[in-house]
């Protein structure tokens, strides 16, 4: 079993507490419209469009899916032909719609039809020129990992780390992979905290992923529903089940707001949240101000909450019940 | 008694020109006029045997200069560092200052403060000030804590106002106290540069929130920086402390004299790697170790120290409890030049296996050498020096301190410096370390540093600082200074520390301003 892995930051401050090594999942089932990330939502279509231009010869075709240094992937032997891998076919969240779309297209715009785009991240320079080269909001630097290759990647950076923090994208489009993932980090004595949009069911928890982790962070990025759908495309009901089950069983982390003027109503979502929150006084509320960077052009027209604004949200958050509020 | 030996009128007319242009400065102070004018007087001295050779590796231009002994002049007067056993004042008393043992916080904080003005070195300031949290405890434990605490903050005001050299040094740890709780706090509030100070962590004797408690501090005012507890008691025995830049040395001694390899300008002598480590190191190395044996010589046998300073004879000091520091700097340029010589330019150190393997071999060799060399006069530390891993000087160029990897070519990622750390640490009882600026908003999870920390000392590295990278007082090489006063200097003001000229060299020739923050 493996998942796409977009990056590894071996030490991060900034994703949980203490020092954890934080892995980004790719792929996402929301289209936030100010994701700072938007390479991270799609799976490449192996268009090969980022080939050619790849100043540092880290991009590559291959008739095979796989590297060739590498075997194929454990117990998946039978799906070494090219037409069967896995990348186009097994993502749980790609509806038969798109994938129909998406094989149109690469007939309509791939040269290259048939072949696969690998990377070698020995070679690659990071200048993100295939990334902005992309026009399918995805990233051909992915490596499919098991969780067993993960943990050997995360071998060096043990002693110096407390956990690890899955993020993406959305991190529980995998939910096997993380259930495998967090059994073996915790027979090494490392936690597991989950970044997630909330749109896999914690209540229910099908995958029994909750006994295995240390916690969830999780985004309300609106109160009303209709507001959630203009923000990400989607609807929020299982985000707000999400968000009462887990601060019930006691694994949310972290709550988070972004606020983005003129989107939608963020002062009601945050003084719902912050309400939410009074019996629980150990939960973090992060109140994040939108920023430009990374935004798609098309989104970036929103402006950045002014410092005063903020000040005043953190305050309206505690005045609401939120005992442990910060904003970033 | 050795006879002094003449010099020339023209050298000595030079070294007049330079005491009048010393009295007339207008950016020296008048403590910083009257050690420059001593160090000019003492220049004029010849009174060392010094060994054959010695003087074309040492009085060298700084690109070509071979062994360095970092301004101790030519006829050493005291040792170069001096660890009074503070514990030990505080319990007896001296009768030459005519102090008897203080009975509360106010008279014991009196009584260091007047011995600090008795306790020589290099700097002619005391480069220990002594376990703080420890010798005060007894005196704190049972007073009311925020009446402590002004004592204390007004301690350390007092310090750095009056030990005008930022190669001063205090302890605190292993264990939680709460005279060390409210000097981390003291500290933390006046963000000042001295003293310097260092905590001693060992995971099984310091509670989690001590080392938080410290961590948020260093994150204020850049100190305390951390030392491997159990790293250090199992070289020195429990009876060591941290002094000056990061030193580890005996409690109640010291080190007599610190000289340095420059390893990069040795590099350039030889012909490749096997004629470095086979004929030009060993014979810097002999002509070294030769020259601090003949300083200690004098400093035993005919300065007259330990015979009749009072630090000596009162027991706060023991003449056995001394040894000598055979130190090093520049091992990244010597790897990166010697590898160019063998044709392969490409490889650098901090950046490949091969360059990193040469600095292991490079110290291999010199810790053997020092192995094998004996010193009638370092009995605590085995008949041996200790090695040393020496952070620079302000007028070093292209030398990068101890093992460190020159700075701008840091790795990327933090965990494959600490691992490249990790293989040159053990090597250095008598100090080495590190230094990181952090990004500001560490300090929302300062577990992050506590987590490095506790790592890193599983990993048998040594000592690490850190700095917020937006703090004012921020670590040179080994010492703090305030970015502020710098900018004083740079404008040709006055500045009480003598170690801001200092800081001042350094941001211009060694960059330190440019490290990458993690």
């Amino acid at each position: 079993m493996r998942a796409p892995v977009n990056r590894i930051i071996p030490f991060s401050a900034v994703d949980g507490p203490g020092n954890r090594t934080a892995v980004f999942l790719q792929g996402c089932n929301f289209n936030c419209k100010y994701c700072h990330n938007p390479e991270t939502r799609k799976l490449c279509i192996h268009c090969g469009d980022c080939v050619e231009d790849c100043p540092g010869g880290a991009l590559y075709f291959s008739d095979s899916p796989f590297p060739s240094a590498s075997r194929p992937f454990p117990g998946e032997e039978k799906q070494e032909s090219a037409r069967t891998a896995p990348a186009l076919s097994s993502y749980p969240f790609w509806g038969e719609e798109k994938r129909e779309g998406i094989s149109e297209e690469r007939e309509r715009e791939s040269p290259h039809s048939g072949r696969w785009v690998l990377f070698s991240p020995e070679k690659c320079i990071g200048c993100d020129r295939c990334i902005r080269i992309c026009r399918h909001d995805a990233s051909p630097r992915i490596r499919w990992m098991s969780p067993e290759e993960l943990l050997r990647e995360l071998s060096k950076n043990r002693p110096f780390i407390r956990g690890v923090t899955v993020s993406g994208g959305e991190c529980t489009l995998y939910p096997a992979f993380l259930r495998e993932l967090a059994a073996l980090l915790l027979s090494e004595g490392l936690e597991l905290l989950l970044d997630s949009n909330g749109s896999y069911d914690f209540s229910e928890d099908p995958a029994g992923l909750l006994p295995l982790l240390s916690g969830v962070m999780l985004d309300v990025k609106a109160w009303k529903r209709e507001e959630h759908e203009r923000v990400t495309g989607t609807g929020n009901e299982d985000v707000l089940r999400n968000l009462r089950s887990l601060l019930q069983c006691g694994k949310l982390y972290e709550l988070r707001t972004v606020v983005v003027p003129g989107l939608f109503d963020y002062e009601g979502c945050i003084r719902e949240c912050a309400r939410l929150l009074r019996p629980y006084p150990e939960v973090r509320y992060k109140i994040i101000a939108f920023r430009k960077n990374g935004v798609r052009a098309e989104y970036r027209d929103f402006e950045s909450p002014t410092e005063e604004e903020m000040s005043r949200l953190l305050e309206i958050a505690k005045s609401e019940g939120a005992v442990k509020v910060l904003t970033l | 008694m050795g006879k002094m030996r003449e010099i020339t009128m023209e050298r000595v007319e030079k070294t007049r020109e330079e005491m009048l242009k010393t009295v007339k400065s207008p950016v020296l102070t008048h403590e910083q006029k009257v050690a420059a004018m001593a160090s000019l007087a003492d220049s004029l001295l010849e009174v060392l045997n010094i060994p054959e050779g010695l003087s074309e590796l040492l009085d060298a231009p700084i690109e070509t200069q071979c062994i360095c002994d970092l301004f101790e002049g030519h006829a050493p007067m005291r040792p170069r560092y001096i660890i009074p056993d503070y514990g030990r004042f505080l319990k007896e008393g001296s009768s030459f200052l005519e102090l008897g043992a203080p009975g509360d916080l106010y008279e014991a904080i009196n009584a260091l403060e007047i011995f600090y003005k008795h306790v020589p070195s290099v700097t002619n300031y005391p480069v220990y000030v002594g376990a703080l949290d420890r010798l005060l405890e007894p005196f704190v434990s049972s007073m009311d804590e925020e009446e402590a605490y002004r004592l204390i903050r007004a301690f350390f005001i007092h310090m750095d106002r009056t030990i005008l050299d930022s190669f001063s040094h205090g302890n605190i740890g292993p264990e939680r106290t709460k005279a060390g709780s409210l000097i981390l706090r003291a500290i933390a509030e006046t963000k000042d540069a001295v003293p310097n100070m260092t905590m001693k962590y060992d995971a099984s004797l310091t509670e989690d929130a001590f080392l938080l408690e410290a961590v948020r501090a260093a994150l204020e005012s850049a100190k305390p920086s951390f030392a491997n507890d159990a790293m250090f008691r199992s070289e020195l025995g429990p009876e060591y402390v941290i002094a000056s830049c990061y030193n580890g040395l005996p409690e109640g001694g010291g080190s007599y004299t610190l000289c340095r390899l420059i390893l990069g300008n040795i590099a350039k002598r030889a012909k490749g790697i096997e004629d470095f480590l086979s004929r030009e190191l060993p014979y810097v190395m002999d002509l070294q170790a030769r020259y601090m044996d003949e300083r200690i010589r004098f400093i035993v046998e005919e300065s007259g120290f330990f015979e009749n300073n009072f630090l000596a004879k009162e027991g706060f000091i023991r003449r056995e409890r001394f040894t000598a520091m055979f130190g090093l700097v520049g091992l990244a340029e010597a790897v990166n030049i010697l590898l160019e010589k063998e044709g392969k330019k490409g490889l650098r150190f901090g950046h490949s296996e091969e360059a990193v393997s040469l600095g292991v071999r490079i110290m291999d060799t010199i810790s053997a050498f020092n192995e094998a060399h004996r010193n009638p006069y370092c009995e605590v530390s085995g008949g041996h020096f200790l090695l040393h891993a020496q952070v620079g000087i302000s007028s070093d160029i292209g030398i990068s301190p101890g093992t460190r990897i020159p700075i701008g070519e840091e790795p990327e990622e933090l965990v494959d410096q600490l691992e490249l750390l990790s293989r040159f640490h053990h090597y250095f009882p008598s100090g080495t370390g590190d230094i990181f600026p952090i990004e500001r908003t560490v300090h929302r999870n300062p577990e992050y540093i506590m987590d490095i920390i506790k790592g890193a000392f599983q990993k048998k590295l040594r000592y690490l600082s850190f700095y917020s990278s937006d703090s004012d007082v921020i670590r040179i090489t080994g010492y703090l200074v305030k970015r502020s006063e710098i900018k004083t200097l740079e404008k040709g003001g006055n500045v009480k520390h003598d170690t801001t000229a200092l800081g001042m060299g350094a941001k211009q020739n060694g960059h330190i301003l440019e490290r990458r923050v993690r």
